[in-house]
């Protein structure tokens, strides 16, 4: 019996000649770029998550009025908490706990302070002010001998500001995702007016449309794939680097060197799920285009 | 076996003209039937119809016991798996060698490799390609690259077998080699039918023939 040499009977795997059809060149590189895109904005999300729950706190209590210790007594507390509740831009004024005040403190005045402390009033506002000077020489007319504190409002806004780059980085991932499909949707329906012949005789000869569809779909899983694993890596060292720019904002000291960069801080299993979803977003891409034309066939 | 009811067939939709009225006829299981008429007169859409390819836009179409207006459509390729086709212009795969543009068929029916091997390379031998195998079509006489249509067409011994000018291309000597198979196919159980415009091998292998002209059957038998 006459053997066909190896390579040209392995070919006989893909009769639709896909490896040509749907190169392994254009389609990995723009996935790949765009892989990169997506891990960005992955990352710029995950970044700005960790943000705000690390301001979160800060923010909580935007403004905050000290009374001295005494107080208490005389009614000075209750006449100053109803001023506060009276004024249009707060929509909430609460002494803050004892037990959280010394919470606060502990770090600096140990388990049990001997001094007396001042009462403190946290203030919910009923929206972030466009000046904080202003309303803080509202409040301070409002109750009188009582200290302003409203660094908070910074604060605030920066977790808003986190907030929205959040929502921002989220839909650019899903911008790119749908990139993603509709390039592959192109590259499979190039794929299949190339190989429009071959795939009318496989169908004629009793091929499935699971079967047609399934072709493409595996090679353009696994291109897709390759793609965003290239794309992948190719975005961790930027991650690592952004972490080390952003790591004062987080309490941390930057590196500086390439090898002391924050690598444990590039968001590594979000990363490895990108060359999954690629694939599979893929596959399903390539099943539904190519379903969809098989179904013109008788 | 195959049966034709009052089948018409246009192409594409709208008003596009008929080109096949009202075509009857039934041909029984095992049987060897040509298939003449002048160019254009609807030898290959007949046949389109017979391996399931076109879709009668009327009327009742019969293939293997299966009456298609009634099928699904996921019934239809078990169904094409057992009809064997002899394109008119062969439509052998380029990027495929001659073994695996045999094997094909088998492939897609998933027979396993081990099995097909001895298969396809019987088929190579009876039809007198074993030297071939490993060759791409482009680099094959058009006598061998008919024959290789037919070895594919054949292997996995398929109930139905249909030719569409299997001969068109070919001197007599291999006109005679490539009718001496399909008879043999028919010998062997296979229902077959062959169309043509070859009156001169028709007369040389007489047999019942359906005549077609301008998408009429005006004989039969
Ligand atoms: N895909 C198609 N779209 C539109 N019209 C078609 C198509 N295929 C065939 N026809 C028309 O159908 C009619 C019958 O064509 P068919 O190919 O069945 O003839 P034939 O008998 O096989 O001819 P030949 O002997 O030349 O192969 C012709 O008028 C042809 O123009
Ligand atoms: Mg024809």
């Amino acid at each position: 019996m006459a053997r066909p040499p190896r390579v040209r009977r392995s070919r006989g795997r893909d009769p639709l000649g896909l490896r040509r059809a749907l190169s392994d060149r254009l389609l990995p590189a723009l996935v790949a770029a765009m892989a990169l895109l997506a891990a960005l904005a992955l990352a710029g999300a995950q970044g700005a998550a960790e943000l705000t729950a690390r301001w979160e706190t800060g923010a909580a209590a935007a403004v905050t009025v000290q009374l001295p210790p005494g107080a208490a007594s005389g009614g000075r507390l209750e006449r100053a908490l109803a001023a506060l509740e009276a004024l249009p831009e707060v929509a909430g004024a609460r002494l803050m706990s004892e037990a959280r005040m010394q919470a606060l403190l502990r770090p600096w005045l140990g388990e049990a302070p001997a001094v007396a402390l001042p009462l403190v009033i946290e203030l919910r506002l009923a929206e972030l002010p466009a000046s904080p000077e202003a309303l803080a020489e509202q409040i301070a007319a409002a109750v009188p001998g009582g200290v302003v504190e409203s660094h908070g409002v910074w604060v605030a806004r920066l977790v808003a500001l986190a907030r929205s780059l959040q929502a921002v980085a989220l839909a650019a991932l899903v911008l790119v995702a749908g990139i993603a499909a509709a390039v592959v949707a192109v590259a499979v329906r190039a794929g299949i007016a190339a190989r429009r012949a071959a795939i009318a005789l496989l169908h004629d000869m009793g091929a499935t449309d699971a079967d047609i569809a399934g072709r493409f779909a595996g090679r353009a899983g696994l291109l897709v794939g390759t793609g965003a694993l290239l794309g992948t890596l190719l975005a961790a060292p930027v991650l690592a680097g952004f972490a080390d720019l952003a790591a004062p904002l987080l309490g941390r000291v930057p590196a500086g060197s390439l090898a002391g960069l924050p690598w444990e801080s590039v968001p590594w299993g979000a990363l490895a799920l990108l060359p999954l979803l690629g694939a599979a977003l893929g596959w399903l891409t390539a099943q539904a285009t190519v379903r969809r034309w098989l179904r013109r066939l008788p | 076996m195959v049966r034709f009811d009052d089948v018409g067939l246009r192409y594409g939709s709208g008003p596009a003209p008929e080109v096949l009225r009202d075509v009857s006829f039934a041909l029984p299981q095992g049987s060897f039937h040509w298939l003449l008429g002048p160019s254009g007169a609807g030898k290959s859409s007949i046949l389109g119809l017979m391996h399931l390819a076109l879709r009668p836009s009327r009327g009742e179409v019969e293939v293997l016991g299966q009456p298609l207006t009634r099928l699904r459509r996921g019934a239809l390729p078990g169904l094409r798996r057992r009809i064997g086709v002899v394109y008119q212009d062969f439509r052998l795969l380029p990027h495929l060698t001659v073994f695996d543009n045999v094997a094909l068929p088998m492939r897609i029916a998933g027979r396993a490799e081990a099995q097909l091997r001895a298969d396809v390379a019987e088929m190579l031998r009876w039809t007198g390609l074993d030297g071939k195998a490993g060759a791409l079509p482009a680099t094959l006489s058009g006598g061998e690259q008919q024959r290789v249509a037919l070895a594919r067409a054949v292997v996995t011994r398929p109930a139905l077998l249909v030719a569409d000018e299997p001969t068109g291309n070919l001197d007599g000597a291999q006109a005679r080699r490539v009718l001496a198979l399909l008879r043999e196919m028919h010998r062997l159980g296979t229902t077959v039918v062959v169309a043509t415009h070859a009156e001169g091998l028709v007369a040389e292998h007489p047999a019942p023939a359906l005549r077609m002209s301008e998408g009429r059957l005006v004989a039969h038998g």
